[in-house]
């Protein structure tokens, strides 16, 4: 028999169902293999092996006295470290929370808890979820499962790792920018960023309020669907949540992609994009069309400008939402200021690293008097931009098909001193926060052992076709091997 | 020198008021002044990573009813914008406001001042968000209440149309006594509910000159805002002859209750914020508007743009209460009040509608009914604090008390005793006169036994007025007086007795 810690969350499930495993083992299997990988991997800020036998033991007893169990009973899972948790650290990976514990949880904590999910820990991310590559974590620096001398992409780097290391069946993730999607796609995993709205904010730290969305980690599309429908949940604590009910993302599992009509937007594979990746993805999009789905190249021309106006509204929105970082009420504190204001600047120089200095030094700019309309004003309008190059690629097809990232997994420390070649790795990504569409990443083969992502980008709200031709190509590609052997 | 042209203020007020909502802006937390520091807060209203606000349509549709009611035109949307800035009892570091789109926009409230009517035109009505509060304890520590942080807050801004501090004063009275019409703020400035920020700036008379001004905070009352302003205007004044030496007729001592006199060692004309020194009777600078911050405004992606149906709007305005300008006005051409009677009876909605609801029980001349108020109810009224709670005559009973009197059941004199018992006890005029026998008894046939028995019994009187001293007559009247405890009508009892006697 398999270990339990190579199962999906819809097997674990089953047999949790059936009574052949108790949810304590299917914890306590997790746990084991978190402490005997972790330590290389380094996927975990916290791990709370504590609340995850508890949680484990109360849906054990609950199925003893015969009660219903929820869709995720006892399946393990990992909360990105910047999700809200009542009682449990929550660093962001950043010095200047220090050990804060929220006196709340977040309503995505809260929907997986309430789904049966059980919560083996938190996972690293680059600080305040800026970046591409967990480098910029304040803590340290997470590994990639499949080689441990290269990044696991980011900023939800500590989520992706954990999963494609087997260490937990499913993850949550951020994706402000390809957060969620490019660690996915450098770690063989499947990542899904939904609908902005879909999934609520409320419990989020915030990096750009209005880009920001959460969505599931998970090593198959079926336990995305799962982890998904879990999340999407109107919530009247976010009024940008929208008031939409989902619909059974499993039953979209139909395997069926005939007919679908795929659009090829020609950007996407434009220089810069590493060949291998190219090729990866056109032996994708063939296999689509055996499968039954058209496929047509088309265009989104102002996704090159995608990059250049990111980097100006998510720094904007960051420099405000990361102001309340001033050591009077939690995290750190600088002694010994001189006044008010020497406290808020020496707490903030020592509690910010440079990722984040600079994009709040870049956003505070972007927002001041006299360069507001020239940065700000005209980043949003060229956003609109951007959204209205996919909403006429809706016009005609159902779905569009990208690589995730131009490259697979580099080298630790290979774009430290090239801060620009890093922000390239999320120019795949970054048009579909733009437009608040939906998009998953889920691998397509590997380059030197190293895995490729495939990106599935939807409509608003149509992440249940995003979900089945995703399925669809997983099934039938049956990319091998799922699992890095994660030898020394 | 140039001849002395004389010299005027020109003020912009901005007004904040904390909105009458049971909730804050963004939270479910509750609004009450007074809480134990910090036990009215939450993740939001702290500012707690990751939380979210949620607006409070309440207190959206306060300020649109206050828009209204200041004659603003009223967008279509609610924005919201982000003001960023660093401060203890900003716990987000920015507060949420609005910018470009107010809500309300181009109003104005007409005000009376000597005996003169004023415009003076509304710029903006917008929502925002209150901060916390910072408790200086010690020196080198302070604490942060934030109680009052995410409560509703209504700015008023006008143009620069007031041009002395009795206009400012006028205008101030008009604009609270409407928030509490409308019930949009409980008008309190000593808890600080209602807070009056002018800004002031001085010019050569006739000029349309807009020199450096001054915003006055932390202003404790109205009198406070009329000798702030009073101050600031001879100060500029000075300010400005000396800059330029040029004569205005400006002088260091203002003339008043209290007379003001200015610290001429402080005649710099600069852009600054000040605030009132109150026992020393001046303003002093808090600090210069050099070092103003820039808030970086950007629109607050966490909330949705809240756009307004026209009915909406509609149904607002139908719900707006008669506001006091509209009232004295009816009070005056319809009912022939005197302006001064009008202005007492609309200085406060409630007495307003005391009256109305009385003088629609009376049904007869509303004068009848404004003329107690103004008398025995107001002077019991004001006796009693002006509480309500103490008002036990209702309107009806006031109504009641006057009917009594029209028909000619209780004399004035009675009518004053019988309502100062009515105030004092809650009874009705009605049950009143009952309990103590004092109606005006003019029924003959009740008279007429009791006037037998008084003429028997005085036969000799009798004899006298018959003989011709007919004054005995009213020695006769009295007897019957007495008889009836005061209870019969005089001239009824007057006309039966001449009858009797064969009196012409």
């Amino acid at each position: 028999m398999a270990e339990l810690w190579e199962l999906s969350a819809a097997a674990l499930r089953a047999a949790i169902g059936r009574g052949e495993v108790s949810c304590h083992e299917v914890a306590q299997a997790h746990l084991d293999r978190c402490a005997a990988l972790d330590p290389r991997v380094r996927a975990f800020v916290t791990l709370t092996p504590g609340t995850a036998l508890a949680q484990a033991d109360h849906w054990d007893a609950a199925r003893a006295r015969g009660e219903a169990l929820p869709p995720l009973a006892g399946i393990p899972i990992a909360l990105k470290d910047n999700f809200c948790t009542r009682g449990i650290r929550t660093t962001c990976s950043s010095k200047i929370l220090g050990d804060w514990q929220p006196p709340y949880d977040a309503t995505a904590t809260r929907l997986v808890r309430e789904a049966g999910c059980v919560l083996l820990g938190k996972t690293n991310l680059d600080e305040f979820a800026m970046g591409s590559s967990t480098e910029n974590s304040g803590l340290f620096t997470t590994r990639n499962p499949w080689d441990l001398d290269r990044v696991p992409g980011g900023s939800s780097g500590g989520s992706a790792a954990a999963v494609a290391a087997c260490m937990s069946p499913l993850a949550t993730g951020s994706d402000t920018g390809g957060s969620i999607r490019q660690p996915a796609a450098l770690c063989g995993v499947v990542g899904m960023k939904p609908t902005y709205g879909r999934v609520s904010r409320y419990g989020l730290v915030a990096f750009a309020s209005s880009l920001d969305q959460i969505g599931p980690f998970a090593r198959s599309v079926e336990d995305a669907a799962l982890l998904l429908q879990a999340l999407a949940v109107p919530d009247p604590l976010d009024s940008t949540s929208l008031p939409v009910e989902a619909p059974d993302y499993r039953a979209a599992l139909t395997g069926d992609v005939r007919g679908l009509r795929i659009g090829v937007p020609r950007e996407y594979f434009a220089e810069g994009v590493h060949e291998t990746v190219r090729t990866a993805v056109r032996r994708a999009l063939d296999l689509f069309c055996d499968l039954g789905a058209t496929v047509e190249e088309t265009s989104t021309p102002h996704a090159e400008y995608g990059l250049a106006c990111y980097y100006i509204i998510a720094p904007a929105e960051a420099s405000s939402n990361l102001a309340r970082y001033d050591g009077v009420r939690y995290g750190i504190r600088a002694d010994n200021a001189r006044d008010v204001i020497g406290m808020f600047e020496e707490t903030r120089d020592l509690g910010f690293g440079d990722e984040v200095k600079h994009r709040i030094m870049l956003g505070t700019y972007a927002l001041s008097a006299g360069y507001y309309d020239a940065y700000y004003d005209k980043a949003l309008r060229v956003r609109t931009l951007v959204k209205q190059d996919f909403e006429r690629c809706w016009e005609r097809y159902d779905v569009l098909v990208a690589p995730t990232s131009p490259e697979v997994a580099f080298r630790i420390g290979e774009k430290a001193g090239d801060p620009l070649a890093m922000k390239l790795s999320d120019i795949c990504t970054i048009p579909v926060n733009m437009a608040g569409n939906c998009a998953i990443s889920l691998p397509c083969g590997f380059q030197d052992g190293l895995p490729i992502g495939l990106q599935i980008i939807g409509k608003s709200l149509d992440e249940a076709t995003v979900l089945r031709a995703a399925h669809a190509y997983e099934q039938a590609a049956n990319w091998q091997p799922r699992v890095p052997s994660l030898s020394p | 020198m140039a001849e002395a042209t004389g010299f005027e203020a020109v003020v912009g007020m901005e007004v904040h008021a904390e909105l009458l909502t049971e909730s804050k802006m963004f939270c479910g937390c509750g609004t009450q002044f007074g809480a134990s520091p910090n036990t009215l807060c939450c993740p939001v209203c702290t500012g707690l990573p990751g939380s979210l606000p949620v607006p409070n349509r309440k207190a959206v549709e306060l300020v649109v009813r206050t828009a209204l009611a200041l004659n603003c035109e009223v967008n279509r949307a609610c924005l919201f914008h982000r003001k960023n800035y660093f401060y203890p009892d900003l716990p987000k570091a920015y507060q949420i406001s609005q910018y470009d789109v107010p809500i309300g926009v181009n109003g104005h409230l007409d005000v009376r001042v000597n005996g003169e009517m004023r415009r003076i035109r509304i710029r903006r009505v917008h929502l925002e968000e209150d901060t916390g509060k910072l408790l200086h304890v010690e020196r080198d520590t302070s604490f942060v209440d934030y109680n009052r942080s995410g409560v509703p807050l209504m700015e008023i801004v006008t143009e620069p149309d007031i041009h002395s501090a009795d206009e400012a004063r006028e205008y101030l009275i008009a604009l609270r006594r409407i928030l509490l019409y409308i019930e949009v703020s409980d008008g309190r400035m000593e808890q600080g509910s209602l807070r009056c920020e002018p800004n002031i700036s001085v010019r050569p008379r006739g000029t349309d000159e807009l020199n450096s001004k001054t915003e006055l905070k932390n202003l404790s009352s109205f009198r406070v805002v009329y000798l702030g302003i009073q101050y600031e205007t001879a100060r500029q004044a000075l300010a400005l002859e000396k800059q330029r030496g040029i004569s205005l007729g400006a002088s260091a001592t203002v003339p008043g209750q209290p007379p003001l006199k200015v610290d001429v060692r402080d005649t710099a004309l600069t852009q600054e914020t000040r605030r009132c020194d109150e026992p020393n009777l001046k303003t002093v600078s808090m600090r210069t508007k050099e070092y103003a911050h820039d808030y970086r405004y950007f629109p607050e992606p966490d909330l949705v743009p809240v756009t307004f149906e026209e009915a909406w709007i509609e149904g607002v305005r139908a719900g707006l209460p008669e506001l006091p300008a509209a009232r004295l006005h009816r009070y005056t051409e319809e009912i022939g009040l005197s302006e001064y009677d009008a202005g007492v009876l609309v200085e406060e909605r409630a007495l307003a509608d005391y009256f109305d609801t009385a003088a629609r029980a009376y049904g007869g001349d509303a004068k009848k009914i404004a003329n107690w108020m103004q008398s025995d109810w107001l002077r019991l009224f004001n006796a009693g604090g002006r509480d309500w709670t103490g008002v036990r005559v209702t309107p009806d009973a006031l109504a009641e008390l006057v009917h009594l009197q029209d028909e000619g059941k209780i004399t004035g004199k009675l009518a004053k005793s019988v309502f100062e018992t009515a105030w004092e006890t809650g009874k009705t005029p009605a049950a009143i006169v009952q309990e103590q026998g004092i109606e005006v008894v003019g029924d003959e046939a009740q008279l007429l036994p009791v006037i037998d028995g008084v003429l028997a019994e005085n036969e000799r009187v009798v004899a006298d007025i018959r003989a011709g001293k007919v004054g005995k007559l009213n020695f006769l009247v009295g007897q019957v007086m007495r008889v009836t405890k005061g209870s019969a009508a005089p001239d009824v009892v007057q006309r039966l007795m001449r009858d009797r006697l064969g009196l012409t």
